[in-house]
């Protein structure tokens, strides 16, 4: 589902080109749930950018469903992110100006596979069924990120994008969180990539990629 | 300690220039249209007190006889033989290529001291000045707008002398105004010798009139010129916007260096006083340069302005602009007081801020319920108000009172309005992409309400003012049509010869009518009375507002009298009533008629009734009714059997372009000051745009990262700025509509003197519709295109950033 070939990526600073990722390749299948470590600056959050068709690299081959993504225009890359890819931030990224009810129905109404029923079920299994018609500003920072799980998996992506989705959150709620986020994965066969820095957290998924200088252990 | 705090606070707008730049530029255009109408108004000012000052008029008093009519020369003689010190005053006016101008003669010799200008005293040359052909002294424009014209002395420039006004010995301005021995007014000298014989004895016939503070046409264009204050005053306001929300966000933006800088240990009042210092600074900066602007903004359009209270008022202001102390210090003390104005509610906030109070900037562009409630109360209260300035205010103060508090009123209204609407639409809209659009366009309004209000007001002034213009125009050309029914209009230059071209007319002709008039005190004002010739002319064409149905036969018969509209709305009189006319003789009011673009009264009564109270009447002037298709002709046989000049001879085609050249010079001041004003407005979204585009990334970027281009979502940026300047206009546009009625019910009424009907130009509103959603769009523009063109890299900071 998932293929990254040699991935190179670099950005300017302030002393030139500063090299982020030097040859990284990685495969992510269906139903696969991995993690993804390295300390800070190592290029974790880059690396789930590139998957996610957000950014592209200087070199390598990206493929998302048998599709070389690195090759796409940005109007392609928009339609991959909306049908085929889920994206949880560290920090939610709800749409402010829309309630709870739209909020989880957006992405999925974008990708054009809008399912109430499977939304309703969401809302019940994240513990948000009474908070439908409240606003972000509202919420706390756990409910916040239920929100944006859900958000993503109504939308029933082949590959979902975590980027430390439970580092705002407090222990006992990112554990809860996680859980949750692992169990509806597991319902929905998707591939899931996760950054975490935490050591305790990657223990929980399938796989483990440490990145190190810019290349995967 | 200071130094440091300070220049942390400095340096957030090293860091912000386009910040910066709103404020400065915000405060510089809002202090230049200010301070360019205030420049327009103390020129004219200046311009009035040097008028009455002419002859020291403003300090001494005057003899003059009770019908404000001239009179024989033999009664300054037998005064001055009765020991009185006075000296005589010759007035009349001298048109020549569509520029007039006073003749004041007068006599040097028995002038008081200091009374006549520099250039005559200094002059000295009182034989040339005396003796034939004469010396006039004027100002050098008015010597090149003279040149040429028959009859004047030659002209000495005296650069001290009012323009427009030219001064003469007393004989040669007598001989050029054809009133040979006689006089307007004598001059009373502050230093009377004792002892002399009363004046009723010697002068029965004359009576005594304080100085005349101000000349007639400072106290006619009053109006004139509040309203243009009015404006100016807007446009400050609408400026003023721009800075409030430049300085309050930048505010916001600075609150964690507040809290760390009074964390570490600087005192609440030394921040509050730095900071008031760094708008004072900023104001100055921008006081400035709007001075500057506003210099040359006044200079561009004080032409217009002083072609306008001349055509209007016969007020003469130079077209050139002094620079005043009194104008450019009173621009920065607005720079500056608008400024603190606009900053003064960050600062309090500021004040009473909690030390421990959340670092973060508060939900500065995020909906709060509660303030828009607020904001709406205030709105109620003030279109309350409006209604009862409305209703129970009289006079243009209250018309204006009524108009700024709806303005306002509507303005604060604006946000809740739009919200009421953008919820309605977001609550009824089915695709996820569009219930989104309407969610977050409500989501901006705070960030872009300051923007859309002063955009609001610039609207609404636009509609009302082009409706009142408009409405103007229309009845102006209606009424012009209606009343200049003579086909030409003649002017001999000595009474025998107009009666000789009377006679030469009549069989050459469908009809000559006199224009005969004079000028005296009725009803305490200085108003024209003209005669009207018993002829159908009348009936079938003057603009009657109100009148008895046997009116014209009463004037025929010198029992009637009609009024035009300004007087009849003062209110001193009505229909029936009697009216005194310069005197003493009494005329029974039988009708009014509308008399735009006169800002006198006036008052007409049948000719023979005229010739017979006031047997000196000027009767010089003739409207001839003849076919339009001989009128060539007949101008060519009058040069040629009677030599009487161009100057004299006018036809109805020239009148009206005449009238409406003046009238459109009236207006093209304000079709000015609301294209500024709109630009303004402009300016304030495009600023607020582009201020807030740094402050949507993180609005935008998690749409982006869930599948929309950056081009999309550029295109549905400028779609907002296009729809809420839309969606702004069609709120404007009743308000727009309510501004033109008060206009032309309530302020045109005090301050003119006549009523217009109101007519609706809804091609213009499409127009303007246009103009608006152009400028939302040209403001969106730019940050759109930068949107569209961020890199990726932009965006994705946004998540990297938030970590």
């Amino acid at each position: 589902m998932l293929e990254l070939c040699d991935i190179e990526k670099s950005y300017i600073g302030g002393t030139g080109r500063v090299p982020v990722l030097r040859g990284v390749s990685l495969r992510v299948g269906p139903g696969e749930t991995v993690a993804l470590t390295g300390e800070s600056g190592s290029g974790k959050s880059t690396l789930l950018h590139l998957c996610a068709g957000l950014d592209l690299p200087d070199a390598g081959a990206l493929c998302l469903q048998g599709r070389d993504i690195s090759q796409t225009d940005d109007s392609t890359r928009a339609r991959l992110r909306r049908g085929t890819v889920g994206l949880v931030f560290q920090q939610f990224n709800l749409i402010p100006s829309l309630d709870v009810a739209a909020n989880l129905a957006f992405q999925a109404r974008l990708a054009g596979r809008h399912d109430p029923a499977w939304q309703a079920t969401l809302a019940v299994r994240l513990g948000l069924d009474g908070l439908l018609d409240r606003y972000p500003e509202q919420l706390s920072g756990g409910q916040q990120q239920r929100v944006a799980i859900g958000r993503t998996l109504a939308a029933k992506p082949a590959l979902i994008l975590a980027d430390e989705p439970t580092g705002n959150l407090d222990e006992e709620t990112g554990d809860a969180v996680l859980e949750l986020m692992l169990a509806l994965v597991a319902e929905t066969g998707a591939g899931l990539l996760m950054v975490t820095h935490s050591p305790r957290l990657a223990a929980r998924l399938g796989r483990r990629a440490h990145l190190k200088g810019g290349r995967l252990d | 300690m200071r130094r440091t705090a300070l220049s942390a606070l400095l340096s957030h707008w090293r860091r912000h220039p386009l910040q910066l730049v709103s404020v400065l530029l915000g405060l510089a255009l809002a202090t230049a249209l200010w301070s360019g109408v205030q420049a327009i108004n103390t020129e004219a000012r200046a311009s009035y007190a040097r008028a009455a000052g002419i002859l020291a008029q403003d300090r001494l008093e005057r003899l003059q006889p009770a019908d404000g009519q001239r009179f024989p020369q033999e009664v300054y003689v037998s005064l001055r033989r009765a020991g009185w010190a006075v000296t005589p005053v010759v007035e009349g006016r001298v048109f020549h290529d569509g520029h007039g101008v006073i003749v004041l003669g007068v006599d040097p010799l028995t002038a008081p001291r200091g009374a006549m200008p520099g250039a005559v005293r200094a002059g000295g040359d009182f034989a040339t000045f005396l003796g034939p052909p004469g010396l006039g002294y004027a100002a050098p424009r008015t010597i090149a707008e003279m040149e040429g014209a028959e009859g004047l002395p030659p002209l000495s420039p005296a650069p001290d002398m009012v323009p427009g006004v030219v001064m003469m010995d007393v004989g040669v301005a007598q001989r050029l105004l054809r009133a040979e021995g006689q006089m307007d007014r004598l001059l009373l000298s502050p230093d009377q010798p004792k002892g002399h014989a009363p004046l009723e004895t010697v002068a029965p016939e004359l009576e005594r009139h304080p100085p005349q503070a101000e000349v007639d046409a400072a106290q006619l264009s009053g109006s004139f010129h509040l309203n243009l204050t009015a404006f100016g005053f807007l446009s400050f306001a609408v400026g003023l916007f721009i800075v409030h929300s430049a300085i309050g966000l930048a505010f916001e933006q600075r609150r964690p260096l507040f809290r760390t800088l009074r964390a570490l240990g600087l005192p609440v009042k030394t921040l509050v006083g730095l900071l008031a210092a760094e708008v004072v600074l900023l104001a100055l900066l921008a006081g400035l340069a709007g001075v500057g602007l506003g210099y040359a903004i006044a200079a561009v359009l004080l032409p217009d302005v002083a072609a306008s209270l001349r055509g209007l008022y016969g007020a003469v202001v130079p077209g050139s602009l002094t620079l005043r102390p009194e104008w450019w210090l009173g621009g920065l003390a607005m720079a500056l007081a608008g400024a603190l104005g606009a900053a003064g509610q960050s600062l309090w906030r500021l004040w009473r801020l909690p030390l421990l109070a959340p670092a973060q900037p508060r939900a500065w562009a995020r909906a709060s319920a509660r303030g828009l409630a607020r904001q709406g109360a205030l709105a109620i209260l003030l279109a309350l108000g409006a209604l009862a300035a409305g209703l129970w205010g009289r006079g243009i103060v209250a018309g204006f009172v009524l108009l700024g508090a709806m303005l306002l009123a509507a303005a604060l209204a604006l946000p809740g309005v739009l919200a009421l609407l953008l919820a309605g639409a977001e609550r009824v809209s089915r695709r996820v992409l569009t219930h989104w659009f309407w969610a977050d366009t409500r989501q901006q309004l705070p960030g872009l309400s300051l923007a859309l209000m002063a955009l609001l007001l610039a609207l609404s002034a636009n509609i009302g003012v082009g409706t009142m213009v408009s409405s103007f125009r229309l009845t102006f050309t209606g009424w012009l049509d209606q009343r200049l029914a003579s086909e030409f209009y003649a002017t001999a230059r000595t009474r025998e010869e107009a009666r000789a071209l009377h006679d030469w007319l009549l069989p050459r002709s469908d009809a000559v009518l006199p224009i005969w008039h004079i000028e005296g005190p009725v009803l305490g004002q200085r108003v024209e009375i003209y005669g009207v010739a018993d002829h159908r002319t009348y009936p079938d064409h003057w603009p009657i507002l109100t009148g008895e149905p046997d009116l014209w036969q009463s004037l025929a018969k010198g029992q009637g009298a009609l009024i035009n509209e300004q007087m009849w709305r003062r209110g001193a009189v009505k229909l029936g009533d009697r009216l005194t006319l310069p005197g003493g003789a009494g005329r029974r009011i039988v009708g009014v008629y509308s008399d735009y673009g006169n800002p006198r009264g006036q008052v007409i009564i049948g000719v023979d009734d005229l010739v017979a109270l006031y047997p000196e009447v000027d009767r010089r002037r003739f409207a001839v009714r003849i076919d339009p298709a001989r009128l060539s002709a007949l101008r060519k046989d009058l040069i040629r059997e009677f030599g009487l000049p161009e100057d004299n001879m006018i036809d109805q085609a020239r009148v009206k372009e005449i009238s409406l050249k003046v009238f459109e010079r009236t207006f093209a001041v304000t079709a000015a000051l609301n294209v500024l004003t709109m630009g303004v407005a402009g300016f304030a979204m495009f600023t607020s745009l582009l201020t807030l585009s740094t402050l949507r990334l993180p609005q935008l970027a998690p749409v982006w990262a869930l599948g929309l281009t950056r081009r999309r979502l550029a295109w549905l940026e400028l779609l907002r700025a296009a729809l809420l300047a839309v969606l702004t206009m069609a709120v404007a546009l009743p308000v727009g509509v309510l501004l033109a009625w008060v206009l032309l019910t309530v302020i045109n009424v005090a301050a003119f003197g006549w009523r217009l009907p109101m007519f609706l130009f809804p091609g213009d509103w499409l127009w303007l519709s246009g103009l608006a959603l152009l400028a939302g769009a040209l403001a969106a523009a730019w940050p759109a295109w930068r949107l569209a063109r961020i890199a990726p890299s932009g965006l994705l900071k946004v998540f990297a950033d938030e970590r």
